[in-house]
């Protein structure tokens, strides 16, 4: 059997979800090939030969996919396909933008957002905000699979894979990119951060959110929201965690006035300690906390941040 | 032009859904749904699009039992002009849903068709995408602004590091996010007056397409429940379980 993974990346560095993936790949069984497709992305292909358990690094360098627009992404791993036997990609939102419709292409279902892998064909994936846990078999037999990082753990780096350049050129024509407002962040990635501090509305404004900075600051923390905060507009729409957000899973998780509606625990419930800070007693996000405080936050975060 | 809004009939984004004691699936029994609210600012953001002027007739379409007509009325309320059910019975793959669009796209020749970006219930997150392939036409997924440019259209999407804005040529498939608009809320002269407004209804089976499952669910099962920890009474005390119990800061 031969797997494809499709690399998670901007052009520079290759993202830390990735090396989840992979490991999701090996437990599907095969040999695994990993595609870097991008423009200008030597660098991540030299840090994707170092992933252990690939066997060959596919670079893929033209401008035609310098924005990884799915027109033009799925042609190419469509193009690319007939070689593997499963198709797997990062339930992240580029990959959750073409890989879709990489299987519509080659006319086989996709199984989105898998947590675990059964077998080759049986894979393990959420659905309903979390509140159910489905197995899936799929039938057809080319597997098109996207992998929620969070269920799998990072393989190692230290191996050293060949690059093979491929100029395989697809350019659909019906789309170009325009702009990109990307929230700049000297904070680790919401994916990839071993502590995660999130405000909701309970941190009433945009400027509040400075009290989880100092605090995200000691603990190298990366800063995230519920969905009320964002709506609200008090910080991006990158910082939301939840169903339909992103989906983090560190080692602390600190929600700060969050209620913790079903949709908000979708996307942090698997963290390894959870603690709350809410003034009401009887919100549900204790009911999922190790650790929970009642408390004005507005008391609460000064006094946390002066004793850490 | 034209508007197609494919909407889906889900649960009701409130309620807790509870497994099967058999593993068979989640119980839906008496259980309360409603519109999928993607679909629903999905419904929202065409109209929106026919009161600038923008476009000419917005079409709602669902596929299911009948009981997605209740659905369909919702959205001919909020201000779709008219309504097509498709008749099928039993559970379909996105794939499958992607291609029964793909003849109604063929059949209604929209310039625009609008989708959410997933489903609360199976949160595949995967339709509007497959349409887009199926039809060879352009994708703007996850949107938070639609401007209609000529003949191109202008998506600014919800991507992981920020916004991205991409150009699409028409026509083209958008997939609504969170942030795109504010649904209103259907008043009840238009509740009415959608009462009136036509519903066809057309089967799946005439489509003439393959419509078998290409994925089989084997179970579902609850989720790994998490015990409800404790409650401290201080800061200090706080942190002191974090370093030296959970050992998670140092
Ligand atoms: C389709 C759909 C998708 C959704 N996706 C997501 C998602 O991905 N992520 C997400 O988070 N939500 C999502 N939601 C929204 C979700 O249902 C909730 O509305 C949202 O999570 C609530 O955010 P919140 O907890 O910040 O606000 P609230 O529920 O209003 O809670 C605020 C909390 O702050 C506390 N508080 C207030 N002031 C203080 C204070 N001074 N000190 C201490 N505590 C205080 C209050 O006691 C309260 O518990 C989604 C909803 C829908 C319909
Ligand atoms: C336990 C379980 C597991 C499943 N696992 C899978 C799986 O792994 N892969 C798979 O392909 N299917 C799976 N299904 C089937 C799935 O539930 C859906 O019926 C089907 O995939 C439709 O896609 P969606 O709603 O998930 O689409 P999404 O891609 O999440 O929905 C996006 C948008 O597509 C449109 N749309 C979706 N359905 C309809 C509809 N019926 N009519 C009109 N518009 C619609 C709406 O605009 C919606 O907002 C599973 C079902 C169950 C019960």
């Amino acid at each position: 059997m031969s797997i494809l993974v499709i690399a998670e990346h901007d052009n520079s560095t290759l993202k830390a979800e990735t090396l989840k993936t992979v490991a999701a790949a090996q437990a599907m069984g095969g040999d695994i090939t990993l595609l870097v497709a991008g423009s200008n992305c030597q660098a991540v292909a030299d840090a994707a030969s170092k992933v252990n358990g690939v066997s060959k690094v596919l670079l893929c360098d033209n401008a035609a996919y310098e924005h990884q627009l799915a027109e033009n992404m799925s042609l190419l791993v469509t193009e690319l396909a007939a070689d593997y036997d499963h198709i797997v990609a990062t339930a992240l939102t580029t990959g959750k933008n073409f890989m879709p419709r990489v299987a519509a292409l080659l006319d086989v279902a996709q199984v989105s957002d898998i947590i675990a892998v059964e077998s080759a064909d049986t894979f393990v994936r959420p659905i309903y905000a979390g509140n159910a846990i489905a197995t899936v078999q799929s039938l057809d037999a080319k597997k098109v699979i996207t992998v929620r990082a969070t269920g799998f753990d990072a393989v190692a780096t230290d191996d050293n894979a060949s690059i093979e350049t491929i100029d395989t050129v697809c350019d659909a024509g019906t789309s170009s990119h325009v702009s990109d407002e990307l929230t700049e962040s000297e904070r680790p990635d919401l994916g990839a951060a071993s502590i995660v501090i999130s405000g909701g509305r309970g941190m009433q404004n945009g400027e509040n959110f400075s009290l989880l900075e100092g605090i995200a600051d000691k603990l190298g923390a990366a800063i995230g929201a519920s969905r009320a905060a964002v709506d609200a507009g008090f910080v991006p729409n990158d910082m939301q965690v939840g169903q339909t957000g992103k989906i983090v899973a560190p080692d602390l998780y600190i929600a700060v006035g969050i209620s913790g509606a079903i949709q908000h625990l979708a996307g942090m419930k698997d963290s390894k300690v959870i603690v709350a800070i809410n003034k009401d007693p009887e919100a549900p996000i204790f009911q999922v906390a190790d650790y929970g405080i009642v408390a004005d936050l507005f008391d609460a975060l000064p006094e946390l941040e002066s004793k850490l | 032009m034209k508007v197609l809004v494919p909407i889906k009939r889900v649960i009701d984004y409130n309620v807790k859904v509870r497994v099967k004691p058999d593993n068979s699936n989640v119980d839906l029994a008496n259980v309360k749904m409603a519109i999928n609210p993607f679909c629903e600012i999905a419904v929202e953001e065409a109209v929106r699009l026919k009161e600038a002027g923008n476009a000419t007739e917005v079409i709602a379409v669902s596929i299911g039992d009948k009981s997605c007509q209740e659905q369909l009325r919702t959205a001919l309320a909020l201000g779709a002009d008219r309504a097509i059910q498709i008749e099928a019975e039993g559970e379909l793959d996105s794939l499958n849903i992607a291609k029964l669009l793909q003849k109604v796209v063929e059949e209604e020749q929209p310039q625009l068709v609008i989708l959410g970006k997933q489903s609360i219930d199976s949160d595949n997150n995967q339709t509007g995408q497959m349409l887009a392939a199926l039809t060879g036409l352009a994708q703007g997924t996850f949107a938070s602004e639609v401007k209609i440019d000529g003949d191109k259209v202008n998506v600014t999407r919800e991507v992981d590091g920020g916004l991205q804005t991409v150009a699409l040529n028409l026509p083209a498939i958008v997939t609504t996010d969170l942030r795109l608009n504010e649904p209103r809320y259907a008043s009840l002269p238009n509740i009415m007056k959608a009462k009136r407004k036509p519903l066809d209804v057309k089967s799946a089976a005439d489509f003439g397409i393959d419509l078998s499952l290409r994925t089989k669910v084997l179970k579902v099962t609850p989720p790994a429940e998490r015990e409800a920890g404790i409650v401290v009474e201080t800061v200090d005390e706080l942190v002191e379980k974090l370093k030296n119990e959970a050992k998670v800061i140092s």
